[in-house]
């Protein structure tokens, strides 16, 4: 865990020092094909795996189920601050 | 949404060889490619640091703008760690470093697998990894298909706290055009915020 945050604050420090170079600005596309490689090998990993593969439906199930409800979580606080802090009195 | 496609496409595409059996099987066993994860951590940590905007946008924020990541931490957080409740499988840990993805469904889904390999083994790991990839690419599916929905019912506030670590692009226009245009900004902001945690709350829940 501390190797992995410790590493991306290296770059934000790094990336601050640099901040007023032009060449580092588009720096959104080198991330895109790293990912794009990343996931890749993901895809190769998982696709290799046969216990991974019949069981999909099983694992997709609880994905969605997961996002589902962690996704209403979020609305339902979303509307409690925004009921509380956000919405414009009526009255005075 | 363009990038989106192409990122699952690139992950499809894999699962497709690997299966296939097209490549050597050495490549499937990617202990190398936590390198290549170290080397995305120091990018993304780049891209933050040397982002002329975020000046801008610290200078324009409001303490109570801190309120709407936090609930979109504190509601994501506290689902995923009751929805553990439905699986004998996974452990509430697990589901919350799921949870925690907040959609950024490519880096946390290889921050998982990497992560959880020492400690379920590749097996298990790799299983979490693509529920995870699932579960957030379905986040921001949902937050695109449904934010005009999410306005009417709970406020303008609610596609942003459901889109998470996408607000700053993905699902921007989608927000912009159903919260409202004083929205955009907020949503900015708390897409930097939400990226910028994925990373400490997906770590710290596979270290547990």
């Amino acid at each position: 865990m501390f190797i992995v945050i410790g590493i991306m604050f290296a770059g934000v420090s790094c990336g601050y020092l640099f901040r007023k170079r032009n060449e580092f600005q588009n720096l959104g596309k080198v991330i895109f094909y790293v990912i794009c490689l990343l996931l890749f090998l993901l895809g190769l990993s998982v696709g290799h795996n046969e216990e991974i593969i019949r069981n999909l439906s099983t694992l997709g199930l609880e994905a969605f189920l997961i996002a589902f409800v962690a996704t209403a979580g979020s609305v339902l606080a979303a509307w409690g601050v925004y009921s509380f802090f956000f919405k414009p009195k009526r009255r005075a | 949404m363009k990038g989106s496609l192409t990122i699952v496409a690139f992950f499809i595409a894999g699962c497709l060889i690997g299966w296939g059996h097209l490549l050597p099987s050495s490549w499937a066993e990617n202990d190398r490619s936590i390198y290549a994860l170290y080397l995305l951590m120091f990018l993304v940590g780049f891209g933050i640091g040397s982002d002329r905007k975020l000046k801008e946008l610290l200078a324009n924020l409001r303490p109570r703008f801190l309120l709407i990541p936090a609930a979109t931490v504190l509601g994501t957080l506290v689902a995923s760690a009751l929805v553990s409740f439905l699986f004998s499988k996974w452990n509430m840990f697990e589901c919350m470093a799921v949870g925690s993805g907040f959609a950024y469904y490519s880096l946390s889904s290889i921050l998982i697998t990497e992560m959880k390999t020492a400690t379920l083994g590749p097996q298990l790991a790799a299983e979490l990894g693509t529920i995870a990839l699932m579960a957030n690419l379905f986040r921001e599916i949902i937050t695109l298909l449904f934010a005009p929905l999410l306005v009417k019912w709970f406020g303008p506030l609610s596609p942003i706290c459901a889109g998470g670590a996408t607000t700053m692009d993905t699902t921007l226009p989608v927000i912009g055009r159903y919260s409202g245009k004083e929205y955009v900004f907020i949503a900015v902001f708390h897409g930097i915020l939400i990226d910028f945690s994925v990373t400490f709350f997906v770590s710290f829940f596979c270290s547990l």
